[in-house]
């Protein structure tokens, strides 16, 4: 149904690009992100534009000649999003990464969609503002984390990528520029098609320029590290946080063994393993933020208080800049770790009621062991968000695969019906329209296909993701 | 063992910039910390402690504001901590600092009614690097000393301790009274907890001036006993040539660095 590539289309775009990339000049790594066992496949041409106007042009010579066309920004993604299942032109936006502007008045931040969220992250630091949202992989693209609505560490009390995003400059399928959203508070001006844009993941159209709310950086930060002798009572903790009517920034929960892994992995160890006679099993990693040093003093106190009745080992405080990042550099690292230490890895980040959390957990893990897999779980316990790891060293890969085709069917539906979805923040992609499908049914998906026909009448922009099937 | 750990207060240097214009370094603004190598000659003295019994004492020779440096050590296994802090000893160089430290120490423990086994410090701090206050300690103390130790263990009365040297290790039996610096271990410092830490806010930190160093020879303190003189100050050029890979995995990593060096011939 597409057009290949011919020669005078190739020239045709490098009429309108100087960034054009041919045969074994593309980059091996645009076949896959970081997940694999989605599938691989090289695109016929790849473009790295440095401009809104250039991608468009490109876009609409692919639009004029039926060519499938994939964005990809860092291919940090978990779902295969970034892959050009059907060849034709990827555009990798990665080297639009210019911070354009700061609007100190109106908090807000312009942005080429290329830009790191590290380099982000820290230039608004610089100027004491803070960016909130704070996914794990710091090195993708913020135009990426926009594309997956990403959420991150920081979600539970700041919330999503979403909550940031007030305008972006996109270039539609046919190649035509639209501009969507204001530097405003507030909206009731038609269909939000800004917030259509958020989590689509590249097939509506390819952000290319964002501009983004920031907030003044809280003036003291604390984590602390709350080692538990097991799961369950971690993560029976969790709600009374909300309930003491305490709003950490970060409630993160992990399981010794991947805390063992990762600080292997980075050669650093400063999560107890024992503590006060009590072997550790898990641990809450809770960040907390005020505005002045009384204010996040009282909140230690009541923080742990809490925890120490719920049944926390002890509590230990991240109360420098070194000891806060040497903390969580093991909650980081978890995805290199495992991966450092897996042949055959796939996962999925289904999101449940918080409440949900400790009774899912268990019933996956025991799933897991009825299915032959090796299972390991970390997430955001503040958000019900769970990131479950199907790991494998001696399985073939037609095994693993079968093995965990029926450990998703199982675990997706327990999700769905204790109320939950099927993906968090890492998105639907490739890897996961099947459960999508059978999570949100038929009626959802017509009209997720009808809005994608809209906007891309001939189906060409990042074909076989989300929503349609080709 | 009796144990006395020297630490000091240092600018998070990680967070220091430089002003571009005077080239001086900008403080404003600029956290303190305990300097890191001291982190890891405490955390020494509290495993062995541990092991052991006795007390850790740690001191510290700096402005009142150093009060939060010892705090921060009481907080993750020290007993207890002293500020040495005084008028006449304000300009010290390494030499004059180490003697008044070593003079320090004996009134600490004439102050705790304890002989100290072993005195720790870091192996050097992070703002002046000199490595030379430790060792200038020993000597003002006429005690023996190790620098650079990544393991210190007590066998039968003595230290013997595992000590970084260029061709790999060092074994070295040392008898007490000691001094010891300690390098990067292989382990991190402990983190407080929020009891050790709520404890640490209350207690008492008593301040020694030159009025409670009884047998201080002043002469010896301060700028006028200090044969160190900086004749000026300069940012050194720093030529940014180096390529950093960052956000690929390890073989990614390494096959994009394996054809930079290539690209540059130097393969």
């Amino acid at each position: 149904m597409y057009n290949q590539l011919t020669p005078e289309i190739v020239a045709q775009i490098k009429a309108v690009s100087d960034h054009v990339f041919e045969g074994e000049d593309i980059n091996p790594d645009y076949a896959k992100d970081e997940m694999p066992i989605y599938g691989t496949k090289m695109p016929d041409l790849a473009v790295q534009p440095r401009s809104t106007e250039e991608v468009a042009a490109v876009m609409k010579i692919c639009y004029e000649n039926n060519i499938p066309v994939t964005p990809r920004g860092a291919g940090t993604g978990l779902a295969g999003g970034a892959v050009p299942l059907y060849g034709g032109v990827l555009i990798d936006i990665s080297k639009m990464n210019r911070i354009i502007s700061y609007d100190m008045e109106n908090f807000v931040v312009n942005i080429e969609a290329g830009v790191l969220l590290n380099d982000l992250a820290q230039d608004c630091q610089s100027k004491g503002m803070l960016y909130p949202p704070d996914p794990g992989e710091k090195f993708a693209c913020v135009g990426g984390n926009v594309a997956t609505n990403a959420g991150g560490m920081r979600a539970v009390k700041y919330g999503a990528t979403r909550d940031y995003v007030r305008a972006m400059t996109v270039v539609l399928p046919t190649g035509e520029i639209t501009h969507l959203g204001a530097t405003v508070s507030k909206t009731s001006s038609g269909y939000s098609l800004l917030n259509l844009m958020i989590g689509s993941e590249g097939t509506l159209g390819i952000i290319t320029e964002l501009t983004l709310k920031i907030i003044p950086a809280p003036k003291k930060v604390v984590s602390l590290i709350i080692p538990y002798k097991d799961l369950d009572t971690a993560l029976s903790t969790v709600p009374k946080f909300k309930m003491a009517h305490m709003d950490p920034q970060a409630i993160e929960f992990m399981e010794r063994e991947i805390v063992l892994a990762s600080e292997r992995y980075i050669g650093k160890a400063v999560f107890p393993q024992k503590l006060d006679g009590t072997e550790i099993g898990a641990y809450l990693l809770v960040t907390l933020d005020g505005n002045s040093e009384d204010e996040v003093e009282n909140m230690i106190d009541q923080a742990a208080e809490l925890v120490m009745e719920a049944g926390a080992v002890n509590v230990l405080i991240a109360d420098t800049p070194t000891r806060i990042k040497d903390a969580w550099a093991a909650r980081s690292s978890f995805l290199e770790a495992i991966m450092e230490e897996t042949k055959l890895l796939d996962e999925c980040d289904v999101v449940v009621p918080v409440n949900k959390i400790a009774e899912y957990l268990s019933f996956v893990n025991k799933t897991g062991e009825e299915c032959g897999l090796i299972i390991r779980s970390f997430g955001h316990a503040g958000d019900g968000n769970l990131h479950i790891y199907q790991c494998s060293n001696d399985l073939t890969e037609e095994e693993f695969k079968k093995r965990v085709d029926k450990f998703f069917e199982i675990i997706y539906k327990a999700a769905t019906d204790c109320g939950g979805l099927v993906s968090g923040e890492h998105g639907i992609g490739s890897g996961k329209i099947k459960y999508l499908v059978d999570s949100v049914g038929e009626t959802n998906m017509a009209l997720m296909e009808g809005i994608k026909r809209v906007f891309d009448p001939k189906m060409i922009l990042n074909p076989g993701k989300v929503c349609y099937k080709l | 063992m009796n144990i006395c750990v020297c630490i000091k207060q240092v600018p998070d240097t990680n967070e220091i910039k430089i002003d571009p214009v005077k080239h001086t370094l900008i403080r404003a603004g600029v956290p303190s910390i305990v300097n890191p190598f001291d982190t890891y000659a405490q955390e020494v003295g509290v495993r062995l402690k541990e092991k052991l019994g006795g007390r850790l004492v740690v001191i510290t020779m700096g402005p009142p504001q150093a009060k939060e440096a010892i705090r921060s050590c009481l907080a993750v296994g020290a007993d207890a901590g002293y500020l040495i802090s005084g008028r006449k000893f304000g300009g010290s160089d390494t030499l004059a600092t180490s003697y008044i430290l070593s003079e320090s120490i004996k009134a600490v423990e004439e102050k705790e009614g304890i002989k100290f086994d072993l005195i720790l410090c870091g192996k050097q701090a992070i703002d002046g690097d000199t490595a030379q206050v430790g060792p200038e300690i020993a000597e003002h103390l006429g005690i023996p000393q190790v620098t650079y130790a990544l393991d210190i263990k007590e066998v039968d009365g003595e230290l013997q301790v595992k000590r970084e040297c260029d061709a790999g290790y060092d074994m070295i039996s040392v008898k007490l009274p000691a001094v010891v610096t300690v390098v990067k271990l292989p382990y991190e410092p402990r983190y407080p907890t929020y009891k050790t830490r709520k404890e640490s806010k209350t207690k008492e930190i008593p301040v020694l001036s030159e009025a409670d160093l009884t047998t201080i020879d002043l002469e010896r303190c301060g700028l006028g006993g200090s044969p160190t003189k900086v004749k000026s100050t300069y940012t050194p050029v720093r030529e940014k040539t180096g390529v950093v890979i960052r956000g690929m995995r390890a073989e990614a990593a390494a096959a994009k660095l394996v054809e930079l060096v290539q690209d540059a011939k130097i393969l």
